[in-house]
């Protein structure tokens, strides 16, 4: 045993399987987070019927998506038509196995890792591409069309946002990131007595444009170009599309979180006395409160079933519960815990975003993209590098 | 199938540019043509050259229908013209035939059927806010407005039973007498609208997406709405104030204290201020009407046989979406002889291709929930 866990394949190699099995879960998940959380800003209730409070739903859908009849239009390219969405889904995975769920859970620390990333998801576009060239539909091209313009533009600020984090960590390392933060004893986006912040915002608008989410979800505008790139693409096929766009939602978090908040740090990683409420208190509370909801609801479901899915899910939070009062467990998972705190909070906001905003259209973005956030991450840079110049000696 | 007569793009710097045109179907099946609008879009690139409606996908023939039905079995029909404001139809068809039978209705119906129509103008705005908010990529607004337009709704059915397609008046007046708690109703639900009008103003109006979606966008000034016949929102946007319920009272819409709203430019963010203004300017007017309502009967002396005698009518009135036009011919007989409907959709739908060109195609969605249009109205 000990002489497996030492093999350097055998580790990445068991957590890159478990990322490839997990992730379309997680990713099912984060679906019904999204439902949920914009039910509850649109004044209903969201999915309901597939278990209790239809926290089976993602299990139903993806059921649904995996036995639909496959169809390919009749004039389509076949063979980029069925490239597209593997090549979408394949980058966007590939893209995981830098990133630093946690001080020990990562596939590799290479130490190119944001630059990786940032290839990744780059190629990511070529697939909405070609998806949307090969189906010889013209609600697809048009779709594609601004996938590709939004990438080209938008790719730009991302860019100058990395960069200016890359430059006052010091490394392009994703954990030498992390561990350039816990050194300087400070989150990334409060650097630079908080001009880490122009970057840090400008990160999270142009992240939003590359992962096309609302409100720059132009390449699949629904009101518009009905489904944009993936018009014509069903069942399986379109939910490997689905996947990867959540696959990247959550990449560009993680790339965020890393970058600007601390990755798997906890909040003030060098105040000692912070480390009880901050690494026990605060995740076990959390932990608990959330079985107690759920213990509360197992008296409200009628159906047996329900009731037993209901109190299974309290006993699994109160498990996490007591894995975070105990010190050696904690200390396995606290970073685990506190990066996917961070990402939950990301992909809140990203959902958010697209319950409030309405849509730009094509142009503004383009205008906003360049004569906004180019110019202003390209100061961001500038300042930032003069501040740490004259600060840092 | 329709032809697709388009005219010769305007001289601009992408026509004069040799690039590939492109014609795009868009629908009658697409999400945003509000039901089954079919318009075929010229585009170069996503610039907009000119934009084609074909219409009839949802047509029954009503006025045809008009012709071999009694004047009775008519009004139904009215109210599945434009269903989101059936009780503006079903007035507009009642006050053609009380025109032509020339009957008095009494005090006590007029004012009850003016709280209707007006609770339905809200209803109407309601709708058309948040699926013109739908269609610009805000998919809140329109939970939102559902959940104050149910309000509307349940005074339509706690008065007559049915929500959507009322039948809310007869010819003569009114059927029904209020029930005890629709002064109430009506009060509440005008306090609600109120305050849920900034709610949008807070949530649409102050955003800069919202404002650089909808200014300067399908603009349609005073000349071009004279030419094309467009009326109501449209034409006040464009700084025309044109209102019928003040030009030309009908219903003691003269006894009420109200503004008209306008704005200049005619564009779509005005059309959108107009339409907020007149909700709240509904309120006003159902406030004073609830206030006043007079006693007396609810009817007039219309007997159980219409039967009006030989002549014309054409009698017009302000529905939420413009003038509504009812134009009757009776010989004599127990049915219209002919029936005429203006409908406001139809003839606003018709500037489509005006407002669309030089836009890009997501200003063309922007474009089609501004004129408000509903396809039962446009196709009848």
């Amino acid at each position: 045993m000990e002489e497996l866990l030492a093999n350097p394949y055998i580790g990445p190699l068991v957590l890159t399987v478990a990322i490839i099995l997990v992730f379309p879960l997680i990713a099912g998940y984060i679906v019904l987070a999204e439902r949920k959380v914009l039910a509850d800003l649109q004044v209903r209730l969201g999915p309901m019927r597939v278990g209790p409070y239809g926290v089976l739903q993602p299990l139903a859908d993806a059921l649904k998506l995996m036995i639909k009849e496959d169809i390919i239009p009749a004039r389509a390219d076949k063979w980029i038509f069925w490239l597209a969405p593997v090549l979408s889904t394949f980058t966007a995975l590939t893209a995981f196995a830098v990133l630093p769920l946690s001080d020990r859970l990562y596939v590799a620390d290479v130490n190119i890792g944001i630059l990786f990333v940032l290839a990744m998801s780059s190629i990511g576009a070529l697939g909405l591409i070609l998806g949307g060239w090969s189906a010889n539909s013209k609600y697809s091209l048009m779709g594609s069309l601004r996938a590709a313009a939004q990438m080209v533009s938008y790719e730009v600020p991302l860019g100058f946002a990395t960069v200016t984090a890359i430059m006052c960590a010091g490394t392009l390392s994703m954990q030498g990131v992390i561990q350039a933060q816990l050194e300087r004893g400070v989150w990334g986006a409060f650097d630079n007595y908080g001009l880490m912040l122009i970057p840090a915002v400008l990160f999270i608008i142009a992240g939003t444009a590359e992962t096309n989410r609302a409100p720059f979800d132009l390449p699949e505008a629904e009101s518009e170009l009905v489904a944009g790139f993936h018009t014509e693409y069903s069942g399986f096929r379109w939910a490997l599309f689905f996947l990867a766009e959540y696959a990247a939602i959550v990449v560009i978090s993680s790339l965020c979180v890393t970058l600007f908040f601390g990755g798997w740090l906890r909040p003030f990683p060098n105040v000692e006395f912070l480390e009880i409420p901050f690494n026990t208190v605060f995740p076990a509370g959390l932990c608990v409160l959330i079985a107690l909801g759920c213990l509360k609801g197992v008296g409200k479901q009628v159906i047996f079933g329900f009731r037993i899915v209901m109190a299974a899910i309290a006993a699994g939070f109160l498990g996490a519960a007591g894995l975070f009062v105990l010190p050696v467990t904690n200390e396995l998972i606290i970073g685990l815990f506190w990066f996917a705190f961070k990402l939950g909070v990301m992909v809140y906001l990203f959902i958010w975003y697209r319950g409030t905003f309405p849509r730009f259209r094509y142009d503004q973005l383009m205008d906003v993209g360049w004569k906004w956030l180019i110019p202003i991450s390209m100061i961001g840079l500038i300042l930032n590098g003069a501040v740490q110049l004259l600060a840092r000696g | 199938m329709a032809a697709t007569t388009l005219a010769p793009p305007p001289e601009t710097a992408e026509t004069f540019l040799d690039s590939n045109e492109i014609v795009l179907n868009m629908g009658p099946q697409h999400p945003s043509t509000h039901g089954v609008l079919r318009v075929i879009l010229k585009l170069d690139g996503e610039t907009v050259l000119g934009a084609d409606c074909v219409i009839g996908y949802l047509h029954r023939g009503v006025e045809k229908i008009a012709e071999n039905r009694t004047y009775q079995q008519f009004a139904p029909y009215v109210d599945r013209m434009d269903y989101v404001a059936a009780v503006s139809n079903g007035l507009g068809y009642c006050m053609a035939v009380e025109r032509l039978l020339d009957v008095e209705i009494p005090p006590r119906a007029q004012a009850v059927r003016v709280i209707l129509t007006e609770v339905n103008r809200i209803a109407s705005h309601l709708l058309w806010l948040g699926t013109h908010a739908l269609d610009i990529g805000a998919i809140t607004p329109v939970f939102l407005c559902f959940r104050e337009r149910e309000e509307a709704l349940k005074i339509f059915e706690n008065y007559c039973g049915a929500r959507l397609t009322t039948h809310a008046f007869r010819i003569g007046g009114l059927q029904y007498e209020t029930h005890d708690t629709f002064e109430k109703e009506c009060l509440a639900f005008c306090d609600l609208i109120e305050e849920k009008v900034k709610e949008y103003h807070d949530l649409l109006t102050g955003n800069r997406i919202w404002v650089r979606r909808t200014k300067g966008v399908g603009i349609l000034n005073a000349q071009d709405c004279k030419d094309y016949g467009v009326t109501g929102p449209l034409l006040r946007a464009a700084g025309v104030e044109w209102d019928l319920r003040k030009v030309r009272p009908y219903c003691g819409y003269e006894k009420y204290d109200f503004d008209v709203p306008t704005a200049e430019t005619g564009d779509t963010f005005d059309r959108y201020i107009v339409r907020m203004q007149e909700m709240e300017q509904s309120c006003r007017i159902i406030r004073q009407a609830v206030g006043a309502i007079p006693e007396g009967p609810i009817k007039g002396k219309v007997g159980k046989v219409i039967k009006p005698p030989p002549g014309e009518a054409y009698v017009s009135i302000e529905a939420p979406k413009g003038e509504l036009g009812y134009y009757v011919v009776s010989d004599g007989s127990l049915n219209p002889y002919r029936l005429r409907v203006r409908p406001p959709s139809f003839v606003n739908l018709g500037a489509l291709d005006k407002m669309c060109r030089g836009m890009l195609v997501a200003d063309v969605v922007a474009i089609i929930g501004t004129i408000d249009i509903v396809l039962g109205e446009v196709d009848r």
